[in-house]
């Protein structure tokens, strides 16, 4: 790696929009609303923080301790950039099927 | 792995070229090794006839990287062994150990040079024998051998495998300058003379398969890498599965297995030769090349009417402790001639503790010791 | 996209390992180990024919946590124990995982002709810059002018850049990736255990504890936005002026060459010694 460029050590203010490699297209959120559910195994989990402000809808906050909470899940995407990133394997994106009823 | 044995019955044959022969009939089908003298010709013969029986040679980047190349090898079942001399035995090392706490057998030829560091590459010395034994970090047992004929080049190759493969241990084969350089002929046993000696895979399910198991012999059985048996194999001390710990009473356990397997097997690891032993009052203790000028010097000894006998070490370490004191308690005068400052006399001192008059005789010019030279010191005293 | 992400990785674990695993919160040596069982699960390769060698250091610990057939060796040296492996059991897939300082500084005379040698292996190596697990030590790819724990002052010495010294080598396949473009590495990943040769992918990782905390980037997500706002794939930079690159990385397929494989040829070795 050539150079390095500093920057702030701080937290991406929360709602910047960003290049999210598998980010779904217009068109597929144009089609009917996929849902899913999200699980967070805490004992692996160690609070890093990537999950929570990397993600492009904001869908995931943080508890007291700096731990994910899915706050919105149904803003969710399903770019599963968290699922991707967690480095603990902590973290369950699961699509929701047509049926599943009720609050995710 | 069947044997595979040179065409002729008897060969006019360069030490170094018995080691390559040797290994082969004990089913080695790895090389790995780095050009240096005096030990070359071991790459030289290999490169030529480990294709031919489906083996493999490989010429690495330096000494450290064959060593790792042999360990893998094994690791992936496959009999492996590395050729070099002293510089290149001193980049061995930390790879060395590895192969003692992974268990993983192996067989290290070191033709010993004259002298340290770059020292005398064309001369003979005996200066790395305590490095064998002690050479890597840690508190690691080893098995140790030393050649002395071109014979001994053949039959103690196959040795140095055997012991290797059955106590899952890496086996430091000594040579030196003369013995690899000497041509003799050699008579080649037949194939169903040679004691080939395979490890022990395992027969269980994988799921029961226990890698580093602290069973009664010590001795775990060995699964190949590829074999269906996933087992983790590190540097690190490990627990019974294979996984590092730092729980002490594992680590316990661990270290002590490693030298309880041999301990075990002392009878048939300590090899020893006696030459006109029987009534003898003055011995000679020696090793390597030196052993060719006691024998010798012995006989002579004897035409002057001196009762001398010799004692051949074949395995240095574990040193024959039990054996070595026979000899100390029979005679009133044991020389130990060696082309080093006194590296196994002070092992011999260490049995001896008072018991007979042990006398030293070094040669560190890069010469090597003449029988005549041990006749003198046998004689001196008479 | 597969469905179930981290499902799919708890298949390959040893979970009779430790976890959470050893490395710190945020460490970029997790997402690659995801990237890896991934690529690992789509090349359909299973368990038992999968050798992962690693050397020392915080990548030294990768191979203990899943469950295929597993080395750490000695500092710097897995490529030589691969080597081994791989020419003994040619039917096995070896993949060797290291660390910027286990595979270009100790172990940089093995990594070189291992390059040069084609012995069909796969070499992912972390670059995280630093030397991590002893503490912060600067090593072969710590940025001229960056601080490390031996460099208190700054450091004077210039990096290496390990995908392009693997290019020069001759390495048969080499791509670089991150650990923010995940999807581009497991792709690369993918296409370098599948290369038929010595296949390097060098990954830029973070060490924000060691390195980023000495370097004004102190916790994983700054690192990992310096990592999306200085890299380049290579096909936009082929469109690029230089002037634009000049601090810049690049990211995808650096070399994707066919050459002879050592183990291949040695087959004609036996073939013309007569075996």
């Amino acid at each position: 790696m050539t150079g390095k460029k500093k920057r702030p050590a701080v937290r991406p203010e929360k709602g910047t929009q960003r290049n999210i490699p598998g980010k779904p297209s217009e068109k597929q959120s144009e089609r009917a609303k996929k849902r899913y559910s999200h699980t967070v195994f805490k004992d692996w989990c160690k609070k890093c923080g990537i999950c929570s402000s990397f993600c492009p809808k904001n869908v995931i906050g943080q508890d007291e301790h700096g731990g994910p909470v899915f706050e919105r899940p149904e803003d969710c995407i399903g770019c599963r950039f968290c699922e991707l990133h967690c480095p603990d394997f902590a973290i369950t994106v699961q699509e929701l099927g047509p049926d599943t009823v009720g609050d995710v | 792995m069947a044997t595979v044995m040179p065409k002729k019955k008897r060969s006019l044959l360069q030490g170094n070229e018995a080691i390559a022969l040797g290994a082969l009939a004990a089913g080695c089908r790895f090389f790995a090794g780095y050009p240096i003298t005096p030990a070359s010709e071991i790459s030289e013969v290999l490169s030529a006839q480990m294709p031919q029986v489906g083996g493999t040679f490989i010429q690495m980047e330096d000494e450290i990287a064959s060593m790792g190349a042999i360990i893998g090898a094994s690791i992936a079942g496959v009999k492996s062994m590395t050729a070099t001399s002293g510089p290149g035995f001193s980049l061995m090392q930390e790879n060395i150990g590895y192969a003692c706490i992974t268990e993983t057998p192996c067989v290290v030829v070191n033709v010993m040079r004259g002298g340290g560091s770059t020292g005398l590459p064309t001369c003979p010395g005996q200066g790395d024998v305590m490095q064998a034994r002690w050479g890597t970090h840690g508190d690691n047992p080893i098995i140790v051998l030393a050649v002395s004929t071109v014979t001994d080049c053949f039959d103690i190759t196959v040795r140095a495998f055997n012991l290797s493969e059955k106590y899952r241990i890496p086996v430091v084969l000594l040579s030196d300058e003369v013995v690899s350089h000497t041509r003799e002929t050699v008579i080649f046993p037949s194939p169903q003379d040679i004691e080939i000696v395979d490890r022990i895979t395992p027969s269980v399910p994988p799921e029961w398969y226990v890698p580093y198991e602290n069973n009664s012999t010590g001795i775990p059985d060995m699964a190949a890498f590829g074999a269906g048996y996933r087992y983790h194999i590190t540097g690190l001390v490990h627990d019974e599965r294979g996984f590092p710990t730092q729980h002490p009473e594992e680590i316990k356990i661990f270290t002590n297995r490693l030298f309880r397997k041999l301990a075990q097997g002392l009878h048939e690891i300590q090899i020893v030769k006696t030459f006109m032993m029987n009534d003898a009052d003055v011995a000679v203790i020696a090793y390597g090349s030196v052993t060719r000028s006691a024998q010798r010097a012995v006989v002579d000894a004897r035409s002057k009417g001196t009762k001398a006998g010799l004692l051949q070490l074949i395995t240095l370490f574990p040193f024959p402790e039990r054996l070595v004191d026979k000899v100390l308690k029979q005679c009133k005068r044991v020389l130990v001639p060696e082309m080093n400052m006194g590296q196994i006399y002070r092992e011999v001192q260490r049995v001896n503790q008072g018991k007979t008059d042990v006398k030293k005789y070094n040669r560190i010019d890069g010469q090597f010791i003449t029988p005549d030279e041990i006749l003198g010191e046998l004689l001196l005293e008479e | 996209m597969p469905k179930e992400i981290t499902k799919l990785i708890h298949k390959y674990l040893r979970h009779d390992k430790k976890f959470p695993h050893v490395w710190c919160p945020g460490c970029g040596n997790g997402v690659i180990l995801g990237s890896l069982i991934r690529a690992i699960d789509r090349l359909g390769l299973t368990k038992d024919e999968i050798v992962l060698a690693s050397g020392i250091g915080c990548s030294g610990r990768m191979p203990v946590y899943v469950d295929f057939n597993t080395l750490h060796t000695t500092h710097g040296r897995a490529l030589t124990f691969a080597t081994g492996i791989k020419l003994a059991k040619p039917s096995l897939t070896v993949i060797t995982v290291m660390g910027d300082g286990d595979a270009t500084a100790i172990g940089g005379n093995h990594f070189i002709h291992a390059a040069r040698r084609n012995v069909n292996l796969t070499a992912i190596i972390i670059n995280n810059q630093i030397y991590g697990m002893t503490g912060g030590q600067f090593s072969p790819t710590t940025p001229y002018g960056s601080h490390a724990a031996t460099a208190p002052y700054g450091h004077i010495e210039h990096a290496f850049s390990i995908a392009e010294l693997a290019v020069t080598a001759g390495a048969a396949f080499v791509g670089r990736g991150t650990v923010y473009h995940v999807q581009i590495l497991d792709k690369l990943i993918k296409a370098a255990v599948l290369k038929r040769g010595f296949s390097v992918v060098e990954i830029i990782s973070n060490c924000h504890i060691q390195f980023g905390r000495r370097n004004e980037m102190g916790n994983p997500v700054t690192m990992m936005e310096w990592m999306r706002d200085n890299s380049v794939t290579v096909e936009k930079a082929e469109k690029m002026p230089s002037e634009d690159l000049e601090d810049k990385f690049t990211i995808g397929i650096l070399a994707d060459e066919e050459k002879p494989i050592y183990t291949e040829e040695y087959d004609k070795i036996r073939e013309r010694a007569g075996d």
